[in-house]
């Protein structure tokens, strides 16, 4: 047996790379720019780049082909990236470390936003480059913002509806509490009574922070730092704990992200159930829904009135390595310009930016959950604000998991989640 | 003669015995072969009741096909929001088929060396190769990334391609040489004796002989290419993308859908070349076995 | 060992007889042993050149990388800046789970960091890989074994078994996923109520499920290859002899597929230890299914210096994995033909 001996050059390829690492260099981990290309190429023009993920239905190609049609010289290529969140945010990531230039003007999550300034990738929408954002819902402009800058423009917003069946219940609770109590029809009538998205995903994030948020705490200070150990934020995890426990909450809703608990509310198995704009469509349209005519639509519940949705959505930024920052800043306006922000509604189902058109009359005519929505954006809370948000949404996601399973108790797992926020700013 | 009937019964006895023998042993094969395709079928049988299912009964659970649609194939070959699934799928054939053939030539090129030639650093040699299958893929991708954007290659086949077969090869020329090994080379030296060249009696006698294995390191080769996908998500422009990243891009009319009924159909349209490759490709496995009967 | 079963070679012409060579230049029989080393240069070329393109150039970056800081934030500006060199911090982030607090120590990584799962992810991936490497070889064997019998419809079983391996994992990652949800069709099939995603084993079964049946092809492939490199005089002669099968299987089959056997091992083994995307898209590596692939990836998206060192701790223990194999079970391709190789010359 000499067969250990073949196994040695990988064992010296180690040493080898030891000895490279003294000479430094190692291009391109997660570091960071100067500031100096968010000077440069301010007054550029030029063909521009525009990127973003799929695009469901339709609704980009017809705005860059109108776009294209009036600015024959600054022409704008869309770039489509896949369906998957994870993905684009991956891929942002490298061209951004590559400083790569083609990619000038791009769909950011309302998430991913802090992160992308905080690495110096976002230019910032200030001086030369401001937007007004005085129509604007003021939650999508603090999504937007990181530092009391803004480092993008607000594209479209999503926020958490209540979903009801009306004709189980006549009005729709305004608080957690008066939500819980009537869980009770749900029992007389045998379906579960609430759900959400428990399964370990970003949903989760989601749903915990709305709870949280609802109940008067916040995952996040002013200042970033964590803020979990506080009475509110026990009573909002404590709420969904609660609810798992005597079964208000199926057990099988741990399982569960949009499209599964979905299923469960459109086969009349949930009584409430907290979901994205989207479900309205497939509810009343889909040939297996039940709730077609039962479905009655309001906003989250809270501690003593309307509860705070978790912000959703999407922001447009520029590239710092753009070269026509000019042309860029001239696409931003387009793409949230009122007549944009309508055909988003209108044709991609997308909830607008701007104030004014959530009480327009011809859209809220073909998008009914408008006015619910608007005061679900009104209430709500962006996702914590940090350039460390996969670590953030991370320890949200495992700890409150854990509680929910009751594998941990609520003051345990918020303790835990404060730990592991606190060490995420430090690096590793 | 009575005791030659008796024997003739006997002989009887003992020929039905071995026919009864035989007869069940088929048996269990047909039934081993059944209990095969149930278990390998089965999932893939619940893709395509689902591939034909109309969107708004995703999730019925009747076993047998209900609410049959072809919408979802139209759906997948839509190509007017952008979906390329067309062109992707020529893409994953082509980048397939350069992947698995350059793979295997310079495989068995390793391989013959690594199996008949006496060299220094052999174990270097292999362990070298082996060490290639260690690292996590997921970490691969940042490097090459910005490698390929150095030199210019971001979205054309080439980054696609060469990583494909970097990936294959540690696997190819491992199979190759342990088959390589077990390879009656004598022949091959008599064949030189009845006046072959080297090349001639390697083509002629041992690589008819390796033909199975050839075969089927090409099939893991083909698949494993077929099948890649992290690298292609992140290094593949739109007119260069394999079926992978194609299906990863469909997307339900809503914001957050799960298109699984246009998923289940694109992953139906993606096994078909397969299977037929393989159904051809058996041809070639019964040729290699025969030339090796006959030797 | 393999000359033994190979039949007798044709003889050799008895007298005189120097072989003609039209082969490659320089192959005469003086010279043999150099330009045989050259020879094999010359062929094994392509494959270390493609190979370090591609996989030696990023794990020296790799290396390289994880001994430097991810980058921190400046306070005052709330930017990011470049983090410096590290020693082994990143390191220690992982084997002794210690996260650099903010005032600059280190505390026990708390519940909810990703360094508090690496021992966990280090052990789910253990166990993944030792179940689902079992069952595969297992089955793989037993439907090589009858795909290498002769019977009616054998191409059918053939082309069907290479089924699941053929559809892409992302697409079976989100059929078991369908086919796993709570009301999807295996709770109904046997009228279950589990929830394969919602629960510990539940979960780990389910991955190591879609896992076996997606790969057990891989297996049962490359050990069919080995079986049809066996002839069937052997058998014939063992049959005669009156071997039972059992007696046929074990002093025939297994020693003689071994070689094949051990390759698609070693290979599953080296798979199966950097699993990912099954267990991602089934999971999202809940309930203790995060595998050190998955760790890589949420680790690169939250810094990639510190993912840099989980990827090189997870080399270095495949590698000690790979050494264990190769050392111990003989998964050696060469041994024996570098020996009949010498004697023969």
């Amino acid at each position: 047996m000499k067969s250990p001996k073949f196994l040695l050059p990988v064992a010296t390829a180690g040493v080898l790379a030891l000895t490279l690492s003294a000479c430094g260099g190692g291009g391109g981990g997660g570091t960071t720019t100067g500031g100096g290309d968010a000077e440069a190429g301010l007054d550029g023009r030029g063909p521009i780049t525009y990127v973003q993920g799929k695009d469901n239905s339709n609704v980009v190609r017809p705005l860059v082909a109108k776009w294209n049609a009036a600015h024959p010289n600054e022409k704008v290529t869309f770039k489509e990236q896949t369906d998957q969140a994870d993905q684009q945010h991956d891929d942002l990531v490298q061209h951004f470390q590559a400083k790569d230039a083609n990619y000038d003007v791009m769909s950011v999550d309302l998430v991913w936003t802090a992160e992308f300034a905080a690495k110096g990738w976002l230019q910032p929408l200030k001086d030369k480059m401001a937007v007004d954002t005085a129509a604007m819902l003021p939650s999508t402009v603090a999504g937007a913002s990181y530092k009391d800058t803004l480092y993008a423009a607000p594209q479209n917003s999503d926020g958490g509806i209540l979903y009801y069946r009306k004709d189980l219940v006549p009005t729709p609770p305004k608080t957690w509490d008066e939500m819980m109590q009537m869980c009770s029809i749900a029992k007389q009538n045998n379906i579960g009574c609430y759900s959400g998205q428990f399964k370990q995903y970003e949903g989760l994030t989601v749903n915990a922070s709305e709870a949280i948020n609802s109940a008067g705490g916040s995952v996040l200070d002013k200042d970033g730092k964590p803020s979990l150990n506080t009475a509110e934020a026990k009573e909002g995890l404590g709420n969904l704990v609660d609810a798992f426990k005597d079964g208000s909450i199926p057990k099988e809703a741990i399982t569960y992200q949009e499209e599964e608990s979905r299923r469960a509310f459109q086969s009349g198995n949930l009584l409430f159930h907290r979901n994205w704009p989207y479900v309205y469509n497939l509810a009343v349209t889909e040939g297996s829904s039940k709730v077609k005519d039962k479905l009655g639509m309001a906003a989250l519940p809270g501690k003593d009135g309307p509860g705070a949705s978790s912000l959703g959505g999407h922001n447009v930024g520029v590239s710092v390595y753009s070269k026509n920052k000019a042309t860029a800043l001239d696409f931003l306006k387009f793409i949230t310009s009122e007549e944009t922000q309508r055909f988003y509604a209108t044709q991609g189902s997308l909830a607008p930016v701007l104030t004014n058109l959530y009480d327009d009359a011809a859209l809220v005519k073909k998008l009914p959950y408008l006015p619910v929505l608007k005061t679900s954006i009104e209430n709500a809370v962006p996702r914590p604000v940090t350039p460390f948000y996969p670590a953030v949404t991370q320890a949200i996601q495992e700890n409150s998991y854990a509680a929910l399973k009751g594998d941990k108790s609520v003051d345990q797992a918020l303790s835990d989640m404060q730990k592991s926020i606190e060490t995420a700013g430090a690096g590793s | 003669m009575s005791t030659g009937t008796a024997l003739r019964a006997e002989q009887d006895k003992g020929r039905r015995a071995a026919q009864n023998k035989e007869k069940w042993a088929q048996g269990r094969t047909y039934i081993s072969a059944a209990v095969i395709l149930i278990w390998c079928l089965a999932p893939a049988y619940w893709m395509v009741v689902v591939a034909f299912r109309e969107v708004g009964f995703t999730y019925d659970t009747s076993i047998l096909p209900t609410h049959i649609t072809l919408d979802n194939f139209i759906t997948a070959f839509d190509t007017s929001f952008g979906n390329r699934f067309g062109q992707a799928l020529l893409n994953s054939i082509f980048i397939g088929v350069v992947v698995t053939a350059i793979s295997l030539l310079i495989g068995v090129f390793a391989a013959y060396a690594l199996a008949r030639l006496n060299f220094r650093f052999k174990y270097m040699v292999l362990g070298f190769i082996l060490g290639a299958s260690m690292f996590p893929g997921v970490a691969l991708i940042t490097p090459l990334f910005q490698l390929f954007t150095n030199i210019g290659w971001m979205g054309t086949y080439q980054a696609l391609i060469i990583p494909n077969i970097s990936f294959v090869l540690p696997l190819t020329v491992y199979t190759m040489t342990s088959f390589f090994r077990e390879m009656p080379w004598e022949l091959e030296e008599s064949a030189r004796v009845d006046g072959c060249t080297q090349g001639q009696a390697f083509r002629k006698v041992i690589m008819p002989l390796a033909a199975p294995a050839i075969f089927t390191t090409a099939i893991l080769a083909f698949i494993s290419s077929w099948n890649e996908f992290l690298i292609a998500s992140q290094l593949s422009s739109d007119a260069t993308q394999p079926v992978t990243v194609a299906i990863a891009n469909f997307a339900g009319a809503q914001p957050q859908q799960i298109p699984y009924t246009a998923i289940m159909a694109a992953g139906t349209i993606v096994t078909i070349p397969l299977v037929i490759l393989v159904l051809v490709f058996q041809r070639k496995i019964v040729a290699g076995l025969t030339a090796g009967a006959v030797k | 060992m393999a000359t033994e079963v190979g039949p007798t070679p044709v003889k050799a012409p008895a007298s005189g007889g120097t072989p003609i060579h039209h082969g490659p230049k320089g192959v005469g029989e003086d010279n043999k042993i150099l330009s045989q080393g050259k020879w094999a240069a010359w062929l094994l070329a392509p494959t270390i050149i493609a190979l370090a393109i591609v996989i030696v150039y990023p794990i020296i970056s790799a290396i390289v990388m994880s001994f430097q800081k991810d980058a921190g934030l400046d306070p005052a500006t709330g930017l990011f800046t470049a983090g410096g060199p590290a020693g082994v911090q990143n390191y220690v982030n992982w084997i002794a789970q210690q996260c650099a607090t903010p005032g600059g120590g280190t505390v026990a990584c708390p519940p909810g960091t990703l360094g508090a799962q690496f021992w966990s992810a280090t052990t789910t991936t253990f166990i993944f890989t030792i179940i689902t490497v079992t069952l595969e070889t297992v089955l793989g064997f037993w439907m090589a074994m009858i795909m290498a019998r002769n019977f009616k419809g054998r191409s059918l079983v053939r082309a069907a078994v290479l089924v699941p391996w053929a559809i892409p994992t992302a697409v079976t990652a989100q059929l078991w996923l369908f086919i796993f949800d709570f009301q999807g069709i295996a709770n109904k099939l046997f009228n279950a109520s589990i929830l394969w995603t919602g629960s510990e084993w539940p979960a780990k079964w389910a991955v190591i499920i879609a896992d076996t049946w997606k790969t057990t092809p891989f297996m049962a492939l490359l050990i069919l290859a080995g079986l049809q490199m066996i002839p069937a005089e052997v058998y014939e002669a063992a049959k005669v002899d009156g071997a039972s099968a059992w007696q046929r299987f074990r002093m025939i089959t297994l020693p003689l597929v071994k070689p094949a056997l051990m390759v698609a091992i070693l290979f599953r083994t080296l798979d199966a230890l950097r699993m990912f995307d099954l267990p991602y898209i089934l999971t999202g590596g809940a309930n203790n299914t995060t595998t050190l692939s998955i760790l890589v990836i949420n680790q690169i998206r939250q810094g990639f210096n510190a993912a840099a060192a989980l990827s090189t701790i997870t080399f270095i223990i495949i590698f000690i994995v790979a050494f264990i194999f190769v050392r111990f079970l003989g998964a050696n391709v060469v041994e024996q033909s570098g020996a009949t190789g010498k004697g023969k010359k």
